[in-house]
């Protein structure tokens, strides 16, 4: 049934530009698959590793500044790509090597410090970023030839990168690595006891994080071709981790389900509702409050309570979920 | 040498302003163990609120302690509706007040538009006075006055009174306090509506220098975390402190190097988070 | 050369010695038990000699060798296993997965990010092996959430003995269970085979005699008594110890 849904989920979004009318739902779904690979990256920490980072737009905004800093350099689109990347890497090391310090909580201020430095070396250090002007480049680049400059084609280049990053992350997920992993995230304690190196766990899931927010924060660059501090404010990094945990932290389908939910308020929604930034808030405070677990699981929960009831009757649907809440 | 004092001058106010806004998170992160995202929008609410009673004919200091209790009455709300649903989830509690803080950033664009507003400095506090044959502007001498008072009035509360002796248990151990007897869910209130109210108080305190805008809210926030997140939480000494080396660091760091400013801010904050995770002060983890 | 020995090992939190200058040494394949009061340190002890806690003076040998320094996780890979007096194992995971992580501690694939975990077929025979072990095989595929505290208590011992421990440290293993499962955990416990040294911390005196060669009698942090069982029973002071507070 699972499976089911996700190609046909995955048939619908190859097809988009096909049946979508008006390249500005086009793009749309573009920024919605863009930021769907960042969520994807900020979940495996938050989801997978149980390390909650409001600091993730700092390795977002060091892809995209770096990419567009290289660009105007004049140096060519694979050059740029892989240093941008590799410059990236680098800078979740440093991330995780000091934010890996703390825990819980000491951990989600620490990943806020860095992201407010990269926020204020992009916004201040004007000589280097264009401070709030932000850096400007043009051209998106022409993978074996072909223009993305459409956002038809756009789309598409970038629907292959977000199905890249959907099958590392799924066999991420399926590996012995994804296990420990998300052992750390149960049992920390446990884990060490057993023999795995916990910090090293964690690093090295650091650094797959950051790779694939780098990925994003490029195309990001590449789609509004354009870079500025905005892209690393804090609440960049709270809008990220609002998409995971509004879509489910820990499943697949939860990140971009988030994603979609956010750029669709923030874009289509604000032409409809002048006050989006209040609604995202509310829709932020509503779905911690009553449902943690984020929508993917809640709406799963839901819908099986209410085939529970229309099956047979309202007090089977209360003991079943009883004993999912037991856990 | 008076550009140095000036920025002296200003890093003593803005610390001062500093320790009003962090007391009040210390104590609500010391004691309920909330990161109160929120505690910016605290600050901005009550800037604005002051402007619409001042507009209304109100002084200035009245317009200050009643915008303070309707920050408090609204931090009181929050606190009893949503934030104790989440008890013990400093997820859920960051998020849903990042989230409220969104919320309320928007209800005041709303109806105070994106304009600056400027607030006036107290007729009575204006121009300047002469200390140790040294010009000081009045009001910003006034406002580390101010500062002043409040730490000793906190610090007597805290020290002096069955409140504060309260307070200070709950902070020190939470489920002993409970098993004492200390009535800890409206002790969470109480001290959740004073942290706002300071909070609400300090935004218009700080009107006549800093203004009112759109973006306030998330550029006093950091200030706030790196003070409480250096000088310890449920610290008073630390908080103190911490506000006006937050201050100095800021206006000299921007001053200086106004490139690096914001990594002269947070790469202390960095620093002592790695090394220490307990800040220099604190009696807790962070 | 003992299996495990612990000389002059101690331990303070603040002013508190919780263990003072302990001396132990269990002899390879001997079934030790400690008991003592609560509060008399005994978990607190097996946290040091796991290298959860480190010791403020002291030493701690496995089969003659220092392992004073060496990092908790790395004692696994040396071959002390241990159970948790509070049950610490992965909810949201089935049993076999539970007992797959605990032998995947010890192999160089639990680094890999390509293959499948759940394709590992020499992986999950071995785990179902273990089950077998300990009689849950038949519960192999459901979810811990669904098991009961009986059964919990013996997954736990699954993921001790899935490493092949040389040293096995049992921290109550029989808390909270009935009679019933009493008796079934203690079958498993003496059908553990010779080549596995077992240390065990019981409170409750009533089952863990039945299964004690020698025991170490801890109060205050201190070794106080140690000796056959019979020697131990037959003391006065065991029983002041337990009832003179």
């Amino acid at each position: 049934m699972k499976r089911l849904a996700i190609v046909a989920t995955l048939a619908v979004l190859a097809t988009l530009p096909l049946w979508v009318r008006g390249t500005f739902y086009v793009n749309i779904a573009s920024q919605i698959l863009l930021y769907a690979i960042f969520a994807l990256g900020v979940n495996v920490l938050a989801g997978y590793a149980g390390l909650v980072s409001l600091g993730h737009a700092g390795l977002f905004g060091v892809a995209a500044y770096t990419g567009a800093k290289i660009l105007t350099s004049g140096y060519g689109h694979v050059v740029v790509d892989t240093a941008a990347l590799a410059v990236t890497v680098a800078a979740a090391a440093v991330f995780a090597m000091l934010a890996l310090r703390g825990t819980g909580l000491g951990f989600v201020m620490i990943t806020v410090a860095l992201g407010q430095i990269v926020w204020g070396v992009a916004y201040r250090w004007i000589s280097l970023t264009n401070g709030d002007n932000g850096i400007s480049i043009t051209g998106r680049p022409r993978p074996f030839g072909l223009s993305l400059a459409s956002p038809h084609s756009f789309y598409w280049a970038t629907f292959v990168v977000f199905l890249t990053a959907i099958l590392s992350m799924a066999v991420f997920v399926a590996s012995p690595f994804g296990a420990s992993v998300r052992g750390t995230r149960d049992q920390p304690r446990r884990m060490n006891a057993l023999g795995y190196h916990v910090w090293m766990i964690r690093f090295v899931a650091f650094l797959f994080s950051g790779w694939w927010s780098g990925v994003a924060g490029l195309l990001y660059l590449y789609y509004n071709e354009f870079v500025s501090p905005q892209a690393v404010a804090l609440t960049a990094s709270a809008e990220a981790l609002l998409m995971v945990i509004a879509g489910g932290t820990g499943t697949l389908l939860g990140p971009i389900v988030g994603a979609a939910l956010v750029v669709v308020i923030k874009n289509v929604a604000s032409a409809y509702i002048e006050r989006w930034n209040f609604v995202l808030g509310a829709v932020f405070v509503i779905i911690v409050i009553f449902m943690p677990d984020g929508l993917v699981p809640g709406v799963a929960r839901l819908a099986r309570r209410v085939s529970m009831v229309l099956r047979s009757g309202p007090r089977m649907a209360t003991t079943a979920t009883r004993d999912e809440t037991s856990r | 040498m008076s550009l140095w004092l000036l920025l002296a001058v200003n890093s003593i106010t803005l610390g001062g302003l500093l320790f009003l806004l962090s007391a009040g998170f210390s104590l609500i992160f010391g004691l309920m163990r909330i990161p109160n995202l929120t505690h910016g929008s605290f600050f901005m609410l009550g800037a604005y609120l002051s402007t619409s009673l001042i507009a209304r004919g109100l002084d200035f200091w009245t317009a200050a302690i009643l915008s303070g209790l309707g920050v408090a009455v609204f931090g009181g709300i929050v606190e009893r509706l949503i934030l104790r649903r989440l008890p013990g989830s400093e997820l859920a509690q960051v998020l849903v007040t990042l989230g409220l803080s969104f919320m309320v950033a928007d209800v005041c664009l709303m109806v105070w538009t994106g304009d600056p507003i400027r607030i006036d400095t107290p007729s009575a506090l204006r121009g300047t006075t002469s200390v140790l044959g040294l010009d000081f502007p009045k009001y910003r001498l006034a406002v580390s006055l101010v500062a002043v008072v409040f730490a000793a009035g906190l610090w007597a509360l805290l020290e002096r009174t069955r409140l504060g002796a309260m307070i200070r248990a709950g902070v020190d151990d939470p489920s002993m306090a409970r098993v004492v007897g200390i009535r800890v869910s409206r002790l969470f209130t109480i001290v959740f509506c004073l942290g706002a109210w300071l909070a609400g108080f300090a935004g218009v305190i700080g009107g006549p220098i800093l203004s009112v805008y759109p973006g306030l809210d998330a550029e006093m926030l950091p200030l706030a975390l790196v003070v409480v997140i250096l000088w310890g939480s449920g610290s008073l000494l630390g908080s103190f402190v911490g506000s006006f080396i937050v201050g100095f660091l800021y206006n000299f760091g921007q001053a200086m190097f106004p490139e690096l400013a914001y990594v002269v801010l947070f790469l202390p904050m960095l620093i002592v988070l790695v090394v220490r995770p307990r800040g220099l002060f604190g009696r807790q983890a962070a | 050369m003992s299996a495990l020995a612990v000389r002059g090992l101690e331990k303070r939190f603040g002013g508190l010695r919780v263990t003072a200058a302990v001396d132990l040494a269990v002899e390879a394949g001997e079934r030790r038990l400690i008991i003592g009061p609560n509060g008399a340190g005994k978990t607190t002890l097996f946290n040091l000699i796991t290298g959860e806690l480190r010791p403020d003076h002291g030493a701690i040998t496995l089969f003659g060798a220092d392992i004073t320094r060496v990092p908790a996780r790395r004692r696994a890979h040396l071959g002390i296993g241990r159970t948790y007096q509070i049950i610490t194992l992965f909810p949201r995971d089935t049993l076999s997965h539970n007992v797959m992580l605990s032998l995947l501690a010890l192999m160089p694939l639990r680094w890999s990010p390509f293959v499948r975990l759940d394709r590992q077929t020499a992986l999950v025979a071995a785990a179902r092996a273990v089950l077998t072990r300990v009689g849950l095989d038949h519960l192999a595929e459901r979810p811990l959430t669904q098991t009961s505290y009986g059964e919990r208590r013996r997954v736990e011992i699954a993921m001790a003995l899935a490493q092949n421990p040389r040293v096995l440290l049992l921290d109550e293993p029989f808390a909270g269970l009935s009679i019933e499962e009493r008796r079934d955990v203690l079958a498993l416990v003496t059908g553990i085979p010779r080549d596995v040294t077992i240390v065990m911390i019981e409170h409750d005196m009533d089952v863990a005699l039945d299964f004690a060669e020698r025991i170490s009698v801890l109060h205050f942090g201190e070794v106080v008594m140690e000796g056959t069982r019979t020697e131990v029973v037959a003391h006065p002071r065991t029983r002041e110890i337990y009832l003179g507070e």
